[in-house]
């Protein structure tokens, strides 16, 4: 289980070009209340928020460690830990709910044995909860990576998850 | 000015008041538990709510300004209500832990709670499981007892620049904690401790080694010795009820002996040897150009941390000197055991200080071990004393007062007055213009030092040489200074200070951060005025009139700044991480 670990490819930010943190720091800095931006920008880089660039990142942008912390860990939406390769978003906005979004995270939280906001030991899978994403009418709507699965019933939805497996480079 | 009323009593303030200070005109207590006055009102607790009588809606006190016209209620049933279900719902999150909480007695919500008749726990409790961080050994983190009022973040943030505090997560969730929940010793905190002089409850306190004092008191081989810092003995009286500011030195030191200790020394001792020292360093580097200007004073450790963290480029500004409670530590077991033929390792020195951060001190470097063993074995604060006072049964109310123990307990008011903010630089300033001009001082007093304004400048004019000197208190405060002199070195202008006092704390160690709860500026201000009241009324008040630091250096150290001296008494610096991961 180590091996993948380390070789998970988004998880690693010694895999970006060395100077993605001065280029992110260098476009929001002097730029008030944009720490939300510069934020958005490592998590698309890397995956998620590493300790490591939030740590180089900081100075660059002259705001203090602790305060990036208390912004990341503040919006759900920031990761701290590497996510899965795939990530599944189940909407858990009022039409999905109403249509069953609560059984479907029961399913895919049983079948990858993870609750939502986790990721499986191989970093695999990663499952979360989403508010609306403003499809209603595909209700109750799943996302993996950039995939939608739409009006899907809770019977079906391990098997259209797991259909949306894309096996490792190399 | 603004005109309103608040319970049908007419009030007039000046524009910009909280309604909370209006009240207080017309002695109306509104209670509070997020408002501190060194702070800017947050309203996170919501327990100082009053009413609006016009429309009937509640507003917070503490961040509402006062208007014109504005008519107030403080007090009617559901005002009290909503003020006890705040509280309610704060203790359904707070371990119900009273009895054994260093707090107890001396805790704002637990009042609150009395105050407002809550004799039993309405809601389920759902304090969460958070491990308590004594990783610094210097303040204890129990963030399980965190009402999320803010004041430490907002102190260790804005106030000290330090930036080692944050909140955590959000909603329930939310808790104090360094960033990435790291132990607090991994990130920048400096151990000032001002977080827990400001925090209302038990969430943040001294790490308490009264116990470990005792096991040392109590072992029959060792010969335990004590010395007590300038700012403890004005301020240990708030604990038995006497006014602040009132000097309770002789008492202290009676207390101390009864406690067991065999000889009670004083570190204002300490820092008129330390003036002697770091004046003669002033005088190489200002008169003989040996070292670079400005000199910076060292003996605040908090602030020592600080600039090994943060501003590294200025380690070469820095004395060399150890804060004056490490040097009579060395001497305790170098000269003091030699002249009295005692075994310097059965010494075991405690030195009581205003202080969180001398915990950490005597171990920050080998230098604090320069008598072969640790200089200072254990720092308290003047809170872990007090405790121990009353724990010894001694009426401290009435114990007659007694004297120090020489070599390391005669002191002049210049020793005296390290305690307050200033007082270092004017220590030093009686001696280095002594020493400079050679002539006795017509005036020993340099006021442009005193009081509490966060920076504070002046020129002297020193035998025919302009000396600039800058005082700075509060870590908030140094940016300015540093970046004056950093900016002035860029460009190679002229420089803007020669000398530059620094004290972490608010006010210097009168407002330390191991000293009595409830610290205000006029409590820092009847601290020190204390302190100066004891130095008018000296004999002696230029350090280099003491005699016993004569004899010191006659008998043992030879002259200021020895091959001896810099053993015993000076330490070096180094970079530290900010964050250690």
């Amino acid at each position: 289980m180590s091996t993948t670990e380390t070789k998970a490819p988004a998880a690693k930010p010694a895999g970006t070009p060395p100077d993605a943190i001065s280029l992110i720091a260098k476009r929001w800095k002097n730029k008030r209340g944009s720490l939300i931006m510069a934020l958005h920008d490592v998590q698309e880089t890397f995956g998620y928020v590493p300790r490591e660039v939030a740590l180089k990142l900081a100075p660059q942008l002259g705001v203090p460690v602790a305060r990036i912390y208390e912004v990341v860990t503040f919006y759900n939406y920031f990761k701290l830990e590497a996510p899965g390769r795939h990530v599944i978003s189940v909407c858990m906005g009022t039409a999905c709910y109403l249509k069953g979004a609560p059984e479907i995270k029961e399913r895919l939280m049983a079948h990858f044995g993870i609750k939502s906001g986790e990721t499986t030991p191989d970093k695999e899978w990663h499952l979360q909860d989403v508010r609306c994403i403003g499809c209603c009418g595909l209700a109750p709507v799943v996302t993996v990576n950039s995939k939608i699965i739409a009006k899907v019933k809770p019977a079906d939805i391990v098997t259209a998850v797991t259909a949306l497996y894309t096996p490792k480079e190399g | 000015m603004i005109k309103l009323q608040i319970n049908g009593m007419a009030v007039e303030v000046a524009p910009g008041t909280s309604v909370y200070e209006a009240a207080k005109k017309v002695s109306v207590k509104i209670p509070v538990l997020c408002k501190h006055p060194d702070l800017d009102h947050t309203a996170a607790c919501g327990i100082c709510v009053v009413r609006n009588k016009q429309n009937g809606r509640m507003l917070r006190a503490c961040s509402t300004p006062a208007d014109n016209g504005m008519d107030l209620s403080t007090e009617d049933p559901e005002i009290v209500q909503t003020r006890r279900s705040v509280l309610e719902l704060m203790l359904s999150k707070h371990p119900n832990e009273c009895l054994t909480c260093h707090r107890n007695q001396n805790c704002e919500l637990q009042t609150l709670a009395a105050d407002f008749n809550i004799h039993r726990e309405v809601l389920d409790n759902i304090t969460p499981e958070i491990p308590v961080d004594e990783s610094t050994k210097a303040v204890t983190l129990d963030a399980r007892k965190c009402i999320s009022c803010g004041r430490c973040i907002q102190v260790c943030q804005e106030n000290q620049n330090v930036w080692a505090l944050s909140f955590v997560d959000r909603g329930i969730k939310t808790r104090i904690a360094a960033a990435g929940d790291i132990p607090l010793a991994e990130s920048p905190c400096v151990r000032c401790g001002q977080c827990s002089a400001h925090c209302p409850t038990g969430a943040i306190v001294e790490y308490d080694e009264s116990e470990a004092t005792w096991e040392l008191l109590r072992n029959p081989d060792l010969y335990c010795v004590v010395q007590i810092a300038p700012a403890v003995r004005v301020a240990i009286g708030e604990a038995f009820g006497f006014p602040a500011g009132t000097n309770l030195t002789g008492k202290t030191y009676a207390a101390l002996r009864r406690m067991g200790f065999k000889a009670v020394f004083d570190t204002n001792f300490g820092a008129d040897l330390t003036i002697i020292e770091e004046g003669t360093e002033f005088i190489q580097r200002f008169a003989h150009g040996k070292g670079e200007l400005p000199l910076i004073t060292s003996c605040c450790p908090a602030w020592v941390d600080f600039m090994e963290k943060y501003h590294t480029d200025m380690m070469p500004h820095f004395s060399t000197c150890k804060s004056p409670h490490e040097m009579v530590g060395a001497l305790a077991k170098t000269y003091y055991a030699e002249k009295n033929k005692i075994d310097p390792k059965k010494i075991r020195v405690i030195s009581i200080m205003p202080c969180t951060a001398k915990k950490f001190e005597i171990q920050r470097s080998e230098d604090m071990s320069s008598s072969g063993t640790q200089d200072v074995d254990i720092s308290l604060t003047t809170r872990e004393l007090a405790r121990m006072i009353k724990q010894s049964g001694i009426d401290y109310q009435t114990i007659p007062e007694s004297q120090p123990d020489h070599v390391l307990g005669a002191y002049t008011g210049a020793g005296t007055i390290f305690g307050a903010t200033g007082g270092v630089m004017e220590a030093a300033l009686r001696t280095a213009v002594h020493l400079i001009t050679g002539e006795k001082l017509a005036k020993v007093e340099f006021e442009q030092t005193r009081g509490l304004q966060g920076v504070k400048e002046a020129k002297l004019m020193v035998a025919g040489q302009e000396v600039r000197i800058a005082v700075a208190h509060g870590l908030g405060n140094v940016e300015t200074v540093i970046k004056k002199i950093r900016e002035a070195k860029a460009k190679g202008e002229p420089l803007p200070y020669h000398f530059v006092e620094v004290m972490a704390c608010p006010g210097g160690c009168v407002g330390g951060g191991g000293q009595p709860y409830g610290v205000t500026d006029e409590l820092r201000l009847k601290r020190a005025k204390g302190l100066y009241s004891e130095d008018t009324a000296g004999i002696w008040r230029n350090s280099h009139d003491n005699p016993y630091i004569q004899e010191l250096y006659r008998d043992f150290l030879d002259k200021p700044l020895s091959e001896k001296s810099h053993h015993l008494l000076h330490t070096h610096y180094k970079s530290r991480p900010t964050y250690q991961r």
